[in-house]
């Protein structure tokens, strides 16, 4: 089921950051003048493994194209298997958004780290189209 | 052990707003010079959302972080009787504390200030197009406003502290660090696992850059720890148990005799070295005669002197294998670079040559990292004689057994891939560093660790010695590879860190923890799972139990939020009703005229 998503900015897509590793390479990104959609914006939170599934929804039903969880990966100072379980609640997201007839395709999730300023942008611009090709 | 700060001014204004359901905010968006306003229209922006429900004021300032206008926002807050600020500027990571002083100082709660981030994050990040950027920093805003409206005063977590250190480890970070603690007046408790001081650094015989013997150095540190009183040193022990929290730490140690006693410490500094990495049999020839390790090739040296000799042989010719157990890049456990092994690699050639200048030296590596002045130790194994092969990770070299005697065969970069034979008496494997092995500290202590295994801080750069477990630090090689002077250096910034928290006599701790509704929680014990620092705890609540927050032993991670069932847990700061309001506001369609 497709939203009505209308033109802001390109793709409107909500990013999940981490306060001591995902959000600093986001502040990397801008510090460098490196461009990414302006239709992205960030909620920063202490850890990736402490979303809950049901913002993700909250966030397609208010209008966001997408979500994106940038984690913290193998970095995470709070729990050594922050991976798995922020992967956890990723599966557990897109089945609820599957189950509210939302693509599960809208949410994305990989680890950024507080140097990975390329990374963010480039997972930023391709998610952006590849958001844009599902509303059309 | 902990008790609410003195509450911060709140004041009468503030209430009444609240009892009435209303909310006076204030807005302040800053030009930052123009890196804001040459990208972003904080005119237009600051005129979208002064409408936004809730808000008393909306200003714009040149220099938000100036004492002018810190001044200006200050005297706003009391002159307004503001009761939440949001100031939209740079990263929070520069200047979150500079204005909850600033609310503070004004007699608001500092944790009804929100700064939002129209810098990092959008001026900067779209200069190609303004009147998108002044878009999402409308937005950006607007979000800020709906966090600001939720927030509440909230109370640090005062407790507090012992003036004592625990030191695990007594190699030459946790002894230097014994001794810089207790020049600051605390005491100190060393607890070394082995029979004797100085770890890795006694054993290493001279060591780079002055060439002294590294029992040298732990020798005389030693002394300096014997001078001091207030340092109690336990060899032959182990921390087996920890309890207790950042400056309130009670620690059980079992000595050699079996006994175990228990020391209370306000923090801990973990310092607890490396192991040095074991090669496979048959990686690099190990297990042939004469295919050593660096750190046994080191003990050769150390214990022998005349002419070099292994087996009772003469050694003519030896060869040197680089990156053996370090930078393997599908192996994770071993991806990391061990620093300090390069350097060593050449100081040992050198001291091979002072020894005998006959003796060929080859070095066969795959990138050269004698970095810094070690530079000039690498030019000087040059100049008398070391030769350098350079290896591709691809092709790494062969070492056999040719008619008794080691063959090494290696294709040379610097030569443009020429494959070449070198007969050698001994093959040194220039080994790295790896975590300790069967370290049940991290366990104990539940410490934090990394994709390498070796312990994590919280940053590397921003916070290089705090762990996520406040009051525990970490020192030296146990968080990865250093040299001895690194380690020296990091033992320092871990003393500099235990001395602010335990100098004063208290710690504050930011309110950031989770919080239960006991009248939706049902006792499932789901979340105590999903908490690795058993800061959840069960508790009789009339015939019931549900599960309460052990506030000092929270990290404020949140992984207890998504496994309630109920949606009994939030983090506080980061509540469902914050976190949906946000999405909200980031979500909803305004018109902002530009002009």
């Amino acid at each position: 089921m497709s939203q009505a998503h209308n033109g802001h900015a390109g793709s409107r897509i909500l990013v999940f950051s981490t306060n001591s590793i995902s959000d600093p390479g986001i502040d990397l990104a801008g510090s460098a003048h490196m461009h990414y959609p302006p239709g992205v914006v960030t909620i920063p939170v202490p850890c990736s493994s402490g979303i809950r599934p049901s913002w993700v929804l909250h966030a397609i039903e208010a209008g966001f194209d997408g979500v994106f969880i940038a984690a913290d990966g193998t970095d995470c100072a709070f729990v050594s298997d922050c991976t798995t379980r922020t992967g956890k609640l990723v599966d557990a997201a897109q089945k609820l958004l599957q189950s509210h007839g939302h693509d599960p395709q809208r949410l994305r999730m990989a680890a950024v780290c507080s140097v990975c300023a390329e990374s963010f942008v480039s997972h930023m611009e391709r998610m952006s189209a590849d958001m844009e090709r599902l509303n059309s | 052990m902990s008790e609410p700060k003195e509450q911060h001014g709140q004041n009468e204004q503030q209430g009444q707003n609240e009892q009435n359901g209303e909310r006076k905010i204030g807005v302040f968006i800053c030009h930052c010079g123009g890196n804001i306003s040459d990208y972003v229209d904080v005119e237009t922006l600051r005129a979208s959302i002064e409408k936004e429900p809730g808000v008393a004021l909306a200003r714009t300032t040149m220099f938000a972080c100036s004492d002018a206008s810190q001044q200006e926002m200050s005297e706003a807050i009391q002159k307004e009787g503001l009761d939440g600020i949001v100031i939209a500027s740079c990263s929070p990571k520069l200047h979150l504390y500079t204005f909850r002083g600033m609310a503070e100082r004004a007699g608001l709660n500092p944790y009804r200030y929100v700064q939002v981030n129209v810098r990092e994050q959008c001026s900067w990040a779209h200069r190609d197009d303004m009147a998108k950027a002044t878009d999402k920093g409308a937005s950006l805003v607007r979000a800020g406003i709906a966090k600001a409206a939720s927030s509440q005063s909230l109370e640090n977590f005062r407790i507090e502290t012992l003036p004592s250190v625990l030191v695990i480890g007594a190699g030459v970070a946790g002894m230097r660090a014994a001794v810089a603690l207790a020049d600051l007046g605390l005491a100190v408790h060393l607890v070394e696992k082995a029979g004797q001081t100085g770890g890795w650094t006694a054993s290493m015989g001279p060591v780079y850059p002055q060439n002294r013997p590294g029992s040298a150095l732990t020798d005389a540190l030693l002394q300096e720890i014997r001078k001091r009183e207030t340092i109690t040193l336990y060899t032959g022990a182990e921390v087996i148990e920890r309890s207790g929290s950042a400056g309130k730490f009670s620690v059980k140690v079992r000595l050699s005799s079996g006994e175990t006693l228990t020391v209370a410490a306000g923090a801990v500094i973990v310092a607890t070295g490396f192991d040095a990495y074991a090669p496979a049999d048959g990686e690099f020839g190990y297990g042939l005669p004469g295919v050593i390790t660096l750190p046994d090739f080191r003990r050769l040296l150390n214990e022998s002197s005349g002419a070099l000799k292994y087996n009772g042989r003469k050694v003519k010719t030896i060869a040197y294998i680089y990156c053996v157990g370090s930078r393997q890049a599908e192996d994770e456990a071993h991806a990391h670079c061990s620093r300090y092994c390069c350097t060593s690699t050449i100081q040992t050639a050198l001291l091979v040559n002072e020894r005998d200048s006959s003796v060929n030296q080859y070095h066969l590596y795959r990138d050269m990292r004698s970095y810094g002045k070690y530079e000039l130790l690498y030019e000087e194994a040059c100049r008398k004689g070391s030769v350098f092969v350079r290896w591709d990770p691809n092709e790494p070299p062969e070492i056999r057994n040719d008619r008794g005697r080691l063959m090494i065969s290696a294709a040379d970069l610097l030569d443009g891939g020429e494959r070449m034979e070198i007969p050698a008496d001994l093959v040194v494997l220039v080994t790295g560093m790896v975590p300790r092995s069967g370290d049940t500290l991290v366990d104990t202590l539940k410490l934090p660790v990394g994709k390498s295994g070796f312990l994590n801080e919280i940053h590397p750069k921003l916070r290089p010695v705090e762990t996520v477990i406040n009051g525990v630090f970490i020192a030296g090689a146990a968080q990865g590879p250093k040299t001895i002077s690194e380690s020296v250096a990091s033992s320092l910034a871990a003393v500099t860190k235990s001395a602010a928290l335990l100098i004063k006599g208290y710690v504050d701790l930011e309110p950031f923890v989770a919080r239960v509704d006991a009248s939706r929680c049902t006792g499932c014990k789901e979340c105590l799972a999903a908490c690795p620092y058993e800061s959840l705890q069960l508790t009789n609540l009339g015939e019931r139990q549900v599960v309460e927050v052990v506030p000092s032993l929270c990290k404020g991670g949140g992984a207890c939020v998504p496994a309630c069932p109920e949606g009994a847990i939030d983090l506080v700061g980061y509540s469902d009703h914050e976190i949906t309001s946000m999405i909200d506001a980031l979500a909803g369609e305004r018109e902002v005229v530009h002009a």
